[in-house]
């Protein structure tokens, strides 16, 4: 299992190579990445999203764990950045192997959902107006009740 | 203890930490503490609903005991992915 927290860009295509690579024990190797998403009216500068250093880490990897622990999975990779950035940049990939792609897909949606909610980042969206913290939804906690 | 404050609440009382000396039994009571010092405090506690705390790094609701805790963090709900 790999967590990483970082500033910095990350290269999406040489991380899932690197982490489908070498899997012989696993069938299926399933990757998201998020994406900063400009608004529906247009218009956004940069997205700013700050986190609580030192417990984010353990966050993720609790919630990684617990997927673990409910699917027969091989390796796990949470990638995911703050800082400032632009839209089109990428805020967070996922990667699970698994031996057979439901468990590879089911827990790749569980960690999605549950870093959403669940992981201490906080998304501020600049515009030319201003800054806006970004509320949390309620689907997403609602998102949560299904597993 | 030390006392975090993350996105809007640290926006709302100025300060991303500080140290704070109490006797509050639970999260509750510290909550109270805080929100009688000045409006700014009173500002980012006036909803308890919008908020969530951390203890010791660990998300816990707002009755838990404070005993033996270091660190406090307040903060919105996340918007993490």
């Amino acid at each position: 299992m790999r967590v990483v927290v970082q500033q910095e860009p990350f290269d999406f295509g040489a991380e899932a190579e690197a982490f489908a690579r070498g899997q012989t024990g696993m069938g299926a190797v399933v990757t998201f990445t998020g994406v900063v998403r400009d608004l529906d009216t247009g218009g956004l500068e940069a997205m700013e999203i700050e986190h609580y250093p030192g417990m984010t880490q353990k966050a993720i990897a609790g919630v990684a764990e617990k997927a673990r622990d409910r699917w027969s999975l091989g390796d796990v990779l949470v990638i995911h950045r703050y800082g400032r950035l632009a839209p089109g940049e990428r805020i967070m990939m996922v990667a699970t192997a698994a031996p057979h792609r439901k468990d590879a897909f089911e827990a790749a949606e569980y960690l999605m959902d549950y870093l959403k909610s669940r992981a201490p980042f906080w998304k501020k969206e600049i515009t030319a107006e201003g800054a806006d913290w970004v509320a949390a939804k309620d689907e997403d906690e609602a998102a949560l009740d299904r597993w | 203890m030390e006392v975090l404050y993350f996105a809007w609440v640290r926006e709302r009382i100025g300060l991303p930490r500080e140290t704070v000396e109490t006797g509050a039994a639970t999260v509750r009571e510290l909550v109270e503490e805080l929100r009688a010092r000045e409006d700014r405090y009173e500002a980012a506690f006036a909803d308890l609903s919008a908020l969530r705390v951390a203890l010791d790094q660990e998300l816990r609701d707002f009755d838990a005991p404070l005993e033996g805790v270091r660190e406090v963090a307040f903060f919105p709900p996340m918007t993490g992915g």
